[in-house]
């Protein structure tokens, strides 16, 4: 099979800071102070010129190169800022690449979100024209397909009511619909298959194989396993802009699975390089522990661990900051965050917490919380004495693996069931069944 | 042999995404590929707007009328400008017509890029469709305005008033064209650099509306004293409405020499625009 989609060396680099500030004046002012041959007016002091514009570009995708051949369903994962969207924004050529390049043969349609350009006050009929029209269809393909487009959409009855009196089902159920028709050689689609109800959803992802039963090429970006899994036959995984990860997509899923568990369990920024913080505060290192003091990156779902983070005040403060925990799941999703002022002195006594030193947080995580799988840690320390002040917010720095030995709790908490338990917590809650009649 | 290999295993690439570096590359095949497109956003722009309001397309006649009887009250009767011996009630309609058309599709066109941010960052299509369409859409109701002009145009003749349509009105398509392309040209300009600059948009509004009384609309150029004639003639659309009301009403004068430099102005200004224009085109949606 002949190849479609070949990407090479693709890179997207995002400039930071510099898009707020443009103001007309700013760079008017700018641009005043060069002719005349004085600094730059916005620059902070000791900053360099090119720094300013060269500076501070964050690269969402780097020198990422894969082949996609005909037919194939390829899956593309990763957590939330790994790439995957940047991806498929190039692809869909919404934005530019900074560097390399995607040859492809075909024509391309990407559905990054359904209803695109649904206009409310139209008819269901009226936009399905221009919906149709917006994705690359002409005229005549959409009336040669009209009616094969409302029978799928199931809202015949509504073809002639503006949409916006239509339900959000109905909304999205209309929009796959016609881009399910477009009839593509290459098929880009960004979990669209989260929305609708589960009736829907089958639909489409019947659609889906379909479609690429007929020797079309489609590209799922899906934080769903399982439809990854089932629909692909091959997945990349993308990590950090990179990509980490090419084969096929029941050994990627796996290998991504237990990505987490391959970052660092200790983090050391005392060892110079980066700086994480700013004037007020400094985080030094953060790591995660057993009860018995080791150190550790994977953990019973049944014992509780300590999440630790040593940073370092540098000036008096009028109030004490307080160290925050982010616990994120596999996806990037938050599942909570935590706080604390609980500051002690050496003998234990409350201690105020606003003098320079370093200082140790100390979280303990209890047992009997988590889901079994893969969860993230982001490291943050907050002021709050003068409007809301964030010394640095490290997403993601620590990592643990929270694994359930399904033989030991089979008879306990699983109640016998060696299934998956949906959700990223699995406390464990206080029961009483009593048989009332 | 080998290279029969060599074709058969590399394929035919039917595009390629890579940084821009084309200078003024439009893409204009592509453009008219999209004519679909832009047709059922004509449509779309004609037809959404009046759903749900009393007088619908009414409205397209009653803004210019009433702007043309404020005018003739204010600037006729109030402060008694000259309208070069044309009828004052068509004198001021004939400017309103013609500056109706500039003003909104400048005003629609310049907010292109960010007021469609949100449709350009889930799909791509043309992103001059959006402009082309808002220019074609404002000449239905250019042609609902021109066509009541015509009709008072008609009656004021009839009656022996002193009007004198002449030949020059075959002119009008040309004039009509070279105020689409100056209308869409600012706009894109606009637009393109209110991807970074947001202020524009703010200077726009009132811009237009100064813009107004620089340009021979509630007067006659004839009025300008002689020292400040060429500020008013290098605003390109003097010409254009001159000629225009030359044509239609014998008032004013025509010279073919300034519709030239009109044409020359827009056709710089489409070089700039489509300059700007490809330079934000591929990464707009990095700063909207």
């Amino acid at each position: 099979m002949s190849t479609v989609i070949s990407i090479e060396g693709l890179s997207k680099a995002y400039r930071l800071g510099a898009i707020g500030g443009a103001t007309l004046r700013e760079d008017v002012g700018r641009w005043l102070a060069r002719i005349r041959g004085k600094p730059d007016p916005l620059l902070k002091i000791g900053e360099e010129h090119k720094v300013r514009l060269e500076g501070e570009l964050f690269w969402a995708l780097r020198d990422v190169s894969f082949d996609v051949r005909e037919g194939e369903v390829l899956g593309i994962i990763g957590r939330n800022g790994a790439g995957k969207s940047t991806l498929l924004k190039i692809l869909s050529k919404v934005t530019g690449p900074t560097e390399g390049q995607i040859k492809l043969r075909g024509r391309v349609a990407s559905l990054l979100e359904v209803g695109t350009g649904f206009h409310p006050e139209l008819t269901g009929r009226e936009n399905i024209f221009l919906n149709g029209a917006i994705l690359g269809m002409t005229k005549s393909q959409i009336r040669a397909r009209f009616d094969e487009i409302v029978a799928f959409s199931g809202v015949e009855e509504f073809i002639d009511t503006p949409v916006k009196r239509y339900s959000s089902g109905m909304h999205v159920r209309l929009g796959f619909a016609v881009a399910a028709h477009l009839d593509p050689d290459i098929l880009v689609v960004d979990e669209v298959l989260a929305v609708g109800d589960a009736a829907f959803q089958k639909k489409c992802v019947s659609k889906m194989e379909d479609v690429s039963s007929h020797g079309r090429t489609v590209l799922i970006v899906s934080h769903n396993m399982g439809t990854i899994t089932s629909l692909c036959s091959r997945a990349v995984v993308l990590d950090g802009g990179q990509l980490v990860a090419n084969g096929a997509a029941s050994q990627v899923v796996v290998q991504y699975m237990s990505l987490g568990a391959s970052t660092a369990s200790v983090v050391d920024f005392t060892q110079g390089g980066r700086v994480v913080g700013d004037d007020l505060a400094t985080l030094r290192r953060a790591w995660m522990e057993n009860l018995q003091g080791e150190r550790i990156r994977e953990t019973d779902i049944r014992q509780p661990f300590l999440v630790k983070m040593e940073y370092e005040l540098h000036v008096e403060t009028p109030d004490s900051p307080f160290p925050n925990f982010h616990f994120m799941d596999e996806r990037g999703e938050c599942v909570f965050a935590v706080a604390s002022k609980a500051y002690v002195a050496a003998d234990d006594t409350p201690d105020r917490g606003n003098l320079p030193g370093v200082y140790v947080a100390e979280c303990r995580v209890p047992g009997n919380l988590f889901n079994d799988g893969c969860y993230y840690i982001g490291l943050a320390l907050t002021f709050t004495y003068k409007g809301v002040h964030l010394s640095f917010f490290e997403r993601d720095a620590l990592s643990i693996a929270v694994r359930d030995p399904v033989s030991d709790t089979l008879d306990g908490d699983r109640c016998g069931y060696a299934g998956a338990f949906p959700g990223p917590l699995r406390p464990r809650m206080d029961w009483r069944i009593r048989r009332i009649g | 042999m080998t290279v029969q290999r060599l074709t058969s295993v590399e394929p035919q690439w039917t595009a390629v995404i890579e940084p821009r570096t084309g200078f003024l590359d439009l893409r204009l095949r592509e453009l008219w590929q999209c004519r679909d497109l832009i047709l059922l956003f004509v449509w779309r722009d004609f037809v959404a707007v009046y759903k749900q309001t009393i007088l619908g397309p009414a409205w397209h006649v009653i803004q210019p009328l009433l702007t043309t009887l404020t005018f003739t009250l204010i600037f006729g009767r109030v402060a008694q400008l000259s309208t070069d011996a044309a009828p004052s009630f068509l004198f001021y309609m004939a400017g309103t017509v013609i500056w109706s058309y500039f003003s909104t599709t400048l005003n629609k066109t310049a907010t292109t890029f960010v007021a469609n941010a949100a449709l350009f960052g889930k799909v791509y299509f043309h992103r001059l469709a959006v402009p082309v369409s808002v220019a074609l859409s404002n000449l239905i109701s250019f042609a609902i305005q021109f066509a009541l002009f015509l009709g008072f145009l008609a009656v004021y003749w009839a009656r022996g008033k002193p009007v004198s349509p002449n030949a020059w009105m075959a002119l009008t398509p040309v004039l009509l064209l070279l105020l689409a392309l100056l209308s869409l040209g600012f706009g894109v300009v606009i637009s393109s650099l209110t991807t970074r600059y947001r202020d524009l948009v703010q200077l726009l509004q009132f811009g237009v509306q100064l813009w107004m009384y620089a340009t021979p609309i509630v007067y006659p150029l004839s009025m300008v004293p002689a020292r400040f004639r060429w500020i008013a003639l290098a605003n390109p659309l003097t010409p254009i409405v001159e000629a225009f009301r030359h044509a239609f009403l014998g008032s004013g004068d025509i010279s073919l020499l300034h519709l030239a430099y009109s044409a020359a102005f827009t056709a710089v200004l489409l070089l700039v625009a489509a300059w700007l224009f490809n330079r934000v085109e591929q990464t707009f949606m990095d700063t909207v």
